[in-house]
This record gives structure tokens, C-alpha cells and sequence, in this order.
């Protein structure tokens, strides 16, 4: 474990401020040199109940959460008690300092609002004892009682960052710059009046018993603080997409609203919908007619869109969806990580369906295959599925911004002009040919309405070349087979045109592998490097592209070593299925492990998994995580 | 040079543009009324001045969505209950597109219910046309949405005990504002209505009465037919919403006694479309969509402009 990180922890009631005092929080390291990666914890309410973000910030660079933390700032839940009473509603009050002692390192810091919880309730706790077996700091602060005095109760976010700020050592400028950007006038006074007495009572009045310091570090070039789903809409924006239409769903809300708020100014249009099946449908009418469309929602919604999907495929309209996993079954746990959906978004929708489908494994690849996406489906037209997960939605890391700084795509692939279409097949009644049989790559070019010359008719059912319904047996076959071409089209520019999006870390002499799949993949890379460090010889792969799947890259990943371990965050091992189906072998290399609670793996767990699992360690996993046997064993 | 250059294309326009050739026939049985609506499109499409190019007819399943694969126009053969998102989000993509959809009663009120509430509601600038012939047809005679109650059919032996939905009174109550019922015996009210429908700004709805000669040989044939426009016993005025309400409603009553009134039931010219108000409030460009990815010049945004940079 590192000890020039600091891991903050921040924790309250939903609809106490916690999401946005953290994110400027994690902005202002930023700013101070540092890298930072961000990750949040609620549940699915809109006040009250327990919630905590957390901010992993180093000097170096930073893959994922960490393991555990070693600052804890607990507020009290404001909505846990009844205003009319002063009542509390059961112990909630005290859960943000009770809810989180768990993880919190040795010789770590708690701060915890004394104007909200009195000794008694503390005293509840034993944290006396527990503090004293983990060598932990404790700060009573009365937050509460100096926001009031300065200006509202809700100022206490404010009070419990100025004394952090002092606990840390770090300069008031960043965090001072960013509270003005967001706030004026007599708001922003008061709450730079609590900041800094905040920041002074440390020394004055607390007596500094611990080590723990901000680190230090310096960016050499601008950075931006982002989310994945903020990736994914920039991508989306950068592919030329300036259609979209939803129906709000936890995760996928987020880039929905994102794009919402900026499309009007962009001469785009998003509609909000009265459901999937039409969300979905809009998309595909909105591509059908010349714009790049997208659509999305997360499992239970997305189950509405597998009729739209398959009738985009069958009709060969272009069209992006997201797939944005949380817990299931059914509704499971809305706010939680899960990487349930993986069989789900492959297979879902009538017949021999196909579909692309891209599992980003960082904030970088979610920018990176959105474009692609785009590129992908409206050169090919086909459906191309970004799935990814509530752990890489909301997450926050910092990015170099000349990653960004590249041209938008804003081509419509292979969509004819009208010159173009005075040149193309026609049949005898001067309909356009535009489902063709002959083609080399599998597509058939296109046109849309409104053009001259390109008269024709998409159709959900099979259809002729110029796509009048047939159950012809030979244009049957002719147009399957067409359109079963476009996936292995489609590999072959994947692996000629572009940068693998399958990351590969560790040594490559390697003996043991990790192989994972979407948003674990920076935990995974994390406890490759350490176990590396510890002197094992480990490697390991991400995959992104669920379909078409890279076969030679990963069977050459898996050739290469004697065993691997399949790390995904689900309960029957979709990923090493995938892979056993795709490839045909490898069975009996590979051992899984899983992790379904509702929280991301931490790297720790990995290691450990990796001593259980292939360096045979006579022992269970202490985490929560099940370890699934290789076949045959 | 435009990309879409058949868009508002004046020339004249012969009806049988509208025919696909040789192939492929209608598959519609002998005195299918669907035979009606396909006739009254193209009369009225040449009448309203639109080329095939122009116009887009978007369909469901079922006999009625293979409307398009008969009418030459550019066409989207969607799936069941589908055909409004699909036609909306393409009117909004392509506002200039004369966006027509069309699909059957278990179609548009039955499984495609939910949207077309939705649609009534949003005014999107389209025509709707519901063949209503009171049953499931290609799915060969089950009950539908507007089976009369007591209807017999193989998936309900004992008779419906579900009184037939109103997709008037529905239409009404969710928002549209160009609401007429026809029927495929009267060619040359449909064709007027047609014409209306198509040259209204805001959603219009057709409810278009088709008799199914095969599997509702119980049902009434909807003749004869009454036009309450040309009927001295019918006087309200269609701008009146209470008016129409209340016509619609004692046409929907008596349609289940045999008697099929027919006509215009309102007429809201003065509420603007959905794109109009989406336009107001600056969720909407002036350019259509489509047409800015034929723009050379222009402008696409970055995301690298949106981004908050520092140091």
C-alpha cells in the first residue's frame, strides 16, 4: 500500500452536498498538481441514508479506487432526523461515522461534526478503543456550530473542508478559486468566512497528532476532470452524433444529460421520451432520416430496445446504444456496479442478430470507442452497443486535455449523395438498390429520404435488393449472409485501421495472466503492477471488444501463460464464458474471480485472488468475492 | 446544391408515380378496404403537390403496414406498434420529409398505444392513419382494441367482455389537432380528409374505417355511411373542442349500433407543432439536422471546447 496517497473520504446523507463538495474538492487537488480518481457510493434514495465519495489523489498516476482509505470526514445526515421534532430517525444519524470504520487504514485520520453527534452517540461506537487498536486520529469538530455561526447549517460541507485543508497542509487557494467560481455574494462570503476559520482552528485549537500529509505533485500539462459518462458524451459529440432521445434510467441519466444541455447549442436535438421501446425507435428513425443518432438506458430499460435493435440491424440502419450495467436481476440495486449484462447485450433481439459491441476499461477508451463506435456504425451500418457500467459512469479521473484535442467525425459513412446515387443500381420502376447483394465488404450503401434517385423501402422483414418483403430462399441466404459479412469486415479494419483497444500491461515473459473486461480493468492494472513489485511475473489484458471478438489477440494473451484468472464483476463468470465460446479451448486455464456485493474491486482484492487462485494459497479470500474453478476442476 | 433536392420539387405530379411497377402486388384479400386508403394516398399526394421522393410513409405490422410496400414513396416498414417513434423522431431529424405514418387498429391502439398518446400529445407535424377494421387481420381474426364488446373470435370464444376502445374522443383528450374519421367506401371524402391531413401543421389523425371481408364478416361493412359535414342533422362547429368532444363521443356511441358517421371532428389550426414550440424554446435548429451533415460549411463543435482545463 502506498503512503504518498491520500484517500479522502467523505461521507452524509444523500441531499447533503456530498457529490458537489467532493467534486470540487477533487478538482482543487487536481489543480494542486496531483492526479485524482474519484468514487462514489449512494443508495437509491433521494435524501437521507448513507453515502460517501471517495478521492484517491497521489503524485503519481492513479488506475481506481484504492484499497480502504485514510481520511475520513463524517457529516451527520441532516435528513435523518424529523425537523419538526428535532427527532432522529433510528441510528442513521450516525452512520456516516459508523457505516465506514471498516475501511478506514491504520494510523488513519477521522474528523466527525461534534455539533451533530454528542459523546453519547459516539461513545456507542467504542471508537475510544477502536481508534487506539488502529492507531487511528480522531477530531471532534462542532462543523455544524460554525456554520450556523457564519451563515447556514448546510455551510458544514465548507467547515469540514477548511479543516481537512488544515489537517493536510495544503494552501486554501484552489479550493478558495473554485468556491468562487461557483458561488457569489454574500454566499460566497460566509462560506469563505467558514472555510477559513476552518482552516485556522487547526493549530489554534486542534492539536496535529497525525503524519498524514497531501501529497505533492505537478502536472506538465492542462488537465481535465472528468467522468466516463462525460467521455462517452464527448465522444458521441466528437463522432458527429446530434440526435438523442432517452428515458431517464440510473446510470445511463447522466450522459443523457449531458448531451441534453448541449446539443441545443450544437444545432443537435434530444428528445425525452415516454419510453425504451421508443427511445430506441427514435433513434433509429432519426438515423433512417440523416442524423447520427444514439440512444441508451441501463439493463431493465435496455430490455425494452432489443425490438428496435434487431430492426435496426435487419434494416441496416446506423445507430449507437449504451448499455449502462447496474445490479440485477430485474430492478437489482440501481445505484450499484455490476457486469451483469454482458450475455444480455450480445445476444438480446430476434434471430441471428449481430451487433458491435465495445467495453471501454477506462475514462480514455470510453472517449476513444464512442468515436469509434460512431465510425463503426455508420460505415457499416450496423448497431454498435458501448456496454459499460455505474462504476465508470460516475467515476472521476483527471486527463491530459490533449487527449481531446483531436477533429470531430462528423462523416455519415457509407451514405450516398444524390450525384453518387445517379450513378447507382436502380431496378426497373427506378427504385434504388440499396440493399445489394453483391458488395466486398458487406455493405450496401444508402440513402435517405428526401434525396432524388434513392427511392426505397427499409423494411423490418427480409427483404430484396431494393427492399420490397421477400422470403425468396436465395436473397434469403444472399442478404443473411451479406450482413453476417459486415462482423468480419469489421475485425479486420479493427485489427488493420486502428490502435488495439485491448490494453495489455505487466511483463510479457509472464507465466500467470489476469484477464478482465470493461471498468475492472484499472483495479486489475493496479494489482498487476504491485504483484509485479512483489516479484511475481504477471500480466495483464483488458478487453474491450465484446463483438466482433479479437481472437488472435487474446489467444495469443492466453497461449502465453500457464494459468489466468478471469476477473469480473458478476456471478456466473459472462466474460470467461464468452471467451471459452469464442475460442473454443482455454477452459481449463482459466479460474474466475467474481465479485457481485454492489461495490468495484479494490486492487488488494485482486492480489489476494491472484494468492488463492494461482499461487495457491491454502486459503479462503477474506474479501467478498467467490472464486469460480477452472473447468474440469 | 441542396442534398435533398426532391424536397419541394414543383412539377406535375401523375398519381401513378405512386405505384411500384409490376412487383409487388397487393397481397390485401378481394374487397380488403385497405385497397381504399392505398387508392386515396395517391390521389391526394399529387393533389398536395408532393413527389415520392418527399414524402416518407412509415408503417407497423400487420396488413395495413405493407401500405408502403404498394405506394412509392421512400418508405420504413417498421415493427409491431412502432411505426410513431420512428416517424416523429425522422420528421424531427428531417423536418422537411413529409412524414406519413400508417398502421392498423391492434397496431396503433393496441400495442402501439402508449405512443400514440405520446405523439397526439408532443402535435408532431404528421399524418396518422389507423386502418380500423376491428380485428387482428394477418394474425388471421383475433380480437382487437376497437372489437365491439360481445365480439366472438378464436382468443375470446365466449365473447370480449372489454367494451371497444374511442380513438376519437382518445385522440381528442391526448392532444391532437387535426382529428377526422373516413371510411375506404367513401373515396372522395378520404381523399379530401387525406389532403387536409397532410397540408395540416400539427398531428393529424385519421381514423380509417376498412372493412376486412375475411375474418369480420360480422362486422358492419361501415355502409352506408353518414358525412356530418354534408348532413343537415349534424351542426357543430370542428374548432369547438367541446363541440367535437361531444360529437365524437355520440359517433363512437352509435358506430357499435350500426350507424357510421363520418367526417371532420376537429380542426385546431391556430396551436403550433411540436417542432414550432421545440424551435421556441431553443431545444430545436433552424437547420434541419440532416441537412447540416451536407453542410461544408458547417461548424462542428468539439468536446476539447467544453472542457474546464487546468494546470
Amino acid at each position: 500500500m502506498s503512503d504518498d496517497e491520500l484517500i479522502w473520504r467523505i461521507a452524509g446523507g444523500s441531499g447533503d452536498g456530498i457529490d458537489s463538495t467532493s467534486q470540487n474538492f477533487a478538482k482543487a487537488l487536481m489543480r494542486s498538481g496531483l492526479d485524482v480518481f474519484t468514487h462514489r457510493h449512494y443508495p437509491s434514495r433521494i435524501r437521507g441514508g448513507h453515502t460517501y465519495v471517495e478521492i484517491r489523489a497521489a503524485g503519481h498516476e492513479v488506475q481506481s479506487r484504492g484499497d480502504g482509505y485514510n481520511f475520513l470526514l463524517a457529516l451527520g445526515d441532516s435528513f435523518a432526523r424529523n425537523p419538526q421534532e428535532e427527532a432522529y430517525y433510528g441510528n442513521e444519524e450516525l452512520k456516516p461515522l459508523s457505516e465506514n470504520l471498516d475501511d478506514l487504514r491504520e494510523g488513519g485520520v477521522i474528523v466527525y461534526d461534534e455539533g451533530l453527534l454528542t459523546e453519547d452517540d459516539v461513545a456507542e461506537l467504542d471508537l475510544e478503543e477502536k481508534a487506539e487498536e488502529n492507531g487511528w486520529h480522531v477530531y471532534p469538530v462542532d462543523l455544524r456550530g460554525l456554520a450556523k455561526e457564519h451563515g447556514r447549517e448546510v455551510m458544514r460541507n465548507t467547515a469540514g473542508v477548511g479543516v481537512t485543508a488544515g489537517l493536510l497542509e495544503m494552501d486554501l487557494e484552489h479550493i478558495e478559486d473554485l468556491m468562487s467560481d461557483a458561488m457569489s455574494g454574500d454566499v460566497l462570503e460566509s462560506n469563505l468566512d467558514i472555510l477559513h476559520e476552518a482552516y485556522e482552528m487547526v493549530g489554534d485549537e486542534i492539536e496535529v497528532e497525525h503524519d498524514l500529509r497531501a501529497p505533492e505533485g505537478e502536472h506538465d500539462a492542462e488537465q481535465a476532470l472528468l467522468s466516463g459518462s462525460n467521455a462517452i458524451a464527448y465522444g458521441a459529440i466528437d463522432g458527429g452524433c446530434r440526435f438523442i432521445a432517452g428515458y431517464p434510467m440510473t446510470p445511463w441519466t447522466d450522459v443523457f444529460t449531458i448531451l441534453s444541455q448541449n446539443f441545443p447549442k450544437m444545432g443537435g436535438v434530444s428528445e425525452q421520451v415516454e419510453d425504451e421501446i421508443a427511445a430506441a425507435a427514435l433513434a433509429v428513425g432519426a438515423s433512417h432520416a440523416g442524423a447520427k443518432a444514439m440512444s441508451g438506458s441501463s439493463g431493465g430499460g435496455f430490455a425494452l430496445m432489443s425490438e428496435p435493435l434487431g430492426l435496426a440491424e435487419m434494416t441496416e440502419t446506423p445507430l449507437v446504444l449504451l448499455e449502462s450495467m447496474r445490479a440485477g436481476p430485474s430492478t437489482g440495486m440501481p445505484t450499484k456496479p455490476e457486469q451483469g449484462d454482458l450475455e444480455f447485450v450480445l445476444y438480446t433481439s430476434q434471430g441471428d442478430s449481430s451487433r458491435v459491441v465495445f467495453a471501454p476499461g477506462s475514462i480514455e477508451e470510453a472517449y476513444e470507442q464512442t468515436r469509434l463506435a460512431f465510425h463503426i456504425a455508420w460505415e457499416y451500418q450496423i448497431p454498435t452497443i458501448i456496454i459499460y457500467d455505474q462504476k465508470l459512469s460516475g467515476e472521476n479521473t483527471n486527463v491530459d486535455v490533449a487527449f481531446f484535442d483531436r477533429e470531430p467525425e462528423p462523416g455519415l459513412g457509407s451514405t450516398l449523395t444524390e450525384e453518387e446515387l445517379a450513378e447507382a443500381a436502380h431496378d426497373n420502376s427506378g427504385k434504388f438498390k440499396r440493399f445489394q447483394h453483391e458488395s466486398e465488404n458487406g455493405v450496401s450503401p444508402r440513402s435517405l429520404p428526401g434525396q432524388k434517385g434513392g427511392r426505397y423501402l427499409a423494411t423490418g422483414n427480409e427483404h430484396s435488393p431494393v427492399g420490397h418483403i421477400s422470403e425468396d430462399p436465395d436473397n434469403r441466404v444472399y442478404q443473411m449472409d451479406r450482413r453476417l459479412q459486415k462482423l468480419e469486415s469489421i475485425r479486420e479494419e479493427l485489427d488493420e485501421e486502428h490502435e488495439s483497444n485491448q490494453a495489455a500491461f505487466g511483463d510479457d515473459d509472464a507465466e500467470y495472466g489476469i484477464i478482465t473486461w470493461g471498468s475492472s480493468q484499472g483495479a486489475v492494472q493496479e494489482a498487476v503492477e504491485r504483484l509485479n513489485e512483489q516479484g511475481h511475473a504477471v500480466k495483464g489484458l483488458g478487453v474491450s471488444d465484446m463483438m466482433p471478438f479479437p481472437e488472435a489477440e487474446v489467444t495469443d494473451f492466453l497461449e502465453s501463460v500457464d494459468e489466468a484468472m478471469v476477473v469480473e464483476m458478476n456471478a456466473t463468470a459472462q466474460f470467461r464464458g464468452l471467451i471459452q465460446k469464442e475460442l473454443g479451448r482455454f477452459g481449463e486455464k482459466m479460474t474466475s474471480l467474481l465479485k457481485y456485493n454492489g461495490n468495484p474491486f479494490e486492487p488488494a482484492e485482486i492480489v489476494e485472488g491472484y494468492e488463492v487462485n494461482l499461487a495457491d494459497e491454502d486459503r479462503e479470500p477474506t474479501a467478498q468475492v467467490r472464486i469460480e474453478p477452472a473447468a474440469g476442476d | 446544391m441542396s442534398a435533398f433536392n426532391a424536397i419541394g420539387e414543383e412539377r406535375e405530379i401523375d398519381r401513378e408515380e405512386f405505384t411500384p411497377g409490376v412487383e409487388p402486388q397487393p397481397t390485401w384479400c378481394p374487397g380488403c378496404g385497405d385497397f381504399g386508403v392505398l387508392k386515396a394516398l395517391k390521389q391526394a399526394l399529387p393533389e398536395v403537390g408532393k413527389t415520392p421522393e418527399e414524402v416518407l410513409t412509415v408503417t407497423g405490422i400487420g396488413c395495413s403496414g405493407k401500405l408502403n410496400s404498394y405506394l412509392d414513396t421512400y418508405g420504413f416498414h417498421t415493427i409491431h406498434g412502432r411505426s410513431l417513434p420512428v416517424a416523429r423522431a425522422a420528421k424531427l431529424a428531417n423536418p422537411e420529409v413529409e412524414v406519413i405514418a400508417a398502421g392498423g387498429d391492434g397496431d396503433g391502439y393496441g400495442i402501439g398505444g402508449n405512443h400514440f398518446i405520446h405523439t397526439a400529445r408532443e402535435n408532431h407535424d404528421m399524418t396518422y392513419i389507423v386502418f380500423n377494421n376491428e380485428i387482428f387481420g394477418l394474425t388471421k381474426g383475433q380480437t382487437s382494441p376497437t372489437s365491439p364488446k360481445g365480439h366472438k373470435s378464436k382468443t375470446q370464444p365466449s365473447g370480449s367482455a372489454k367494451s371497444p376502445l374511442r380513438p376519437l374522443s382518445m385522440s381528442l383528450n391526448a392532444g391532437a389537432t387535426y382529428i377526422a374519421r373516413t371510411a375506404a367506401v367513401n373515396p372522395n371524402q378520404a381523399k379530401e380528409i387525406i389532403k387536409e391531413a397532410i397540408e395540416h401543421d400539427g398531428f393529424a389523425h385519421i381514423d380509417f374505417l376498412t372493412q376486412c371481408p375475411t375474418w369480420n364478416k360480422d362486422a358492419r361493412q361501415y355502409v352506408p355511411y353518414i358525412d356530418v359535414q354534408e348532413s343537415d342533422d349534424y351542426d357543430f362547429d370542428v374548432h369547438d373542442r367541446e363541440e367535437a368532444a361531444r360529437m365524437m363521443r355520440e359517433t363512437e356511441d352509435v358506430l357499435n349500433e350500426g350507424t357510421v358517421l363520418t367526417g371532420r371532428y376537429y380542426v385546431d389550426d391556430e396551436s403550433p407543432s411540436y417542432s414550432q414550440e421545440k424551435k421556441a424554446v431553443g431545444e430545436m435548429p433552424e437547420q434541419p439536422v440532416a441537412e447540416r451533415y451536407f453542410d461544408e460549411d458547417a461548424e462542428w463543435e468539439r468536446s476539447y471546447d467544453l472542457l474546464d482545463r487546468h494546470v
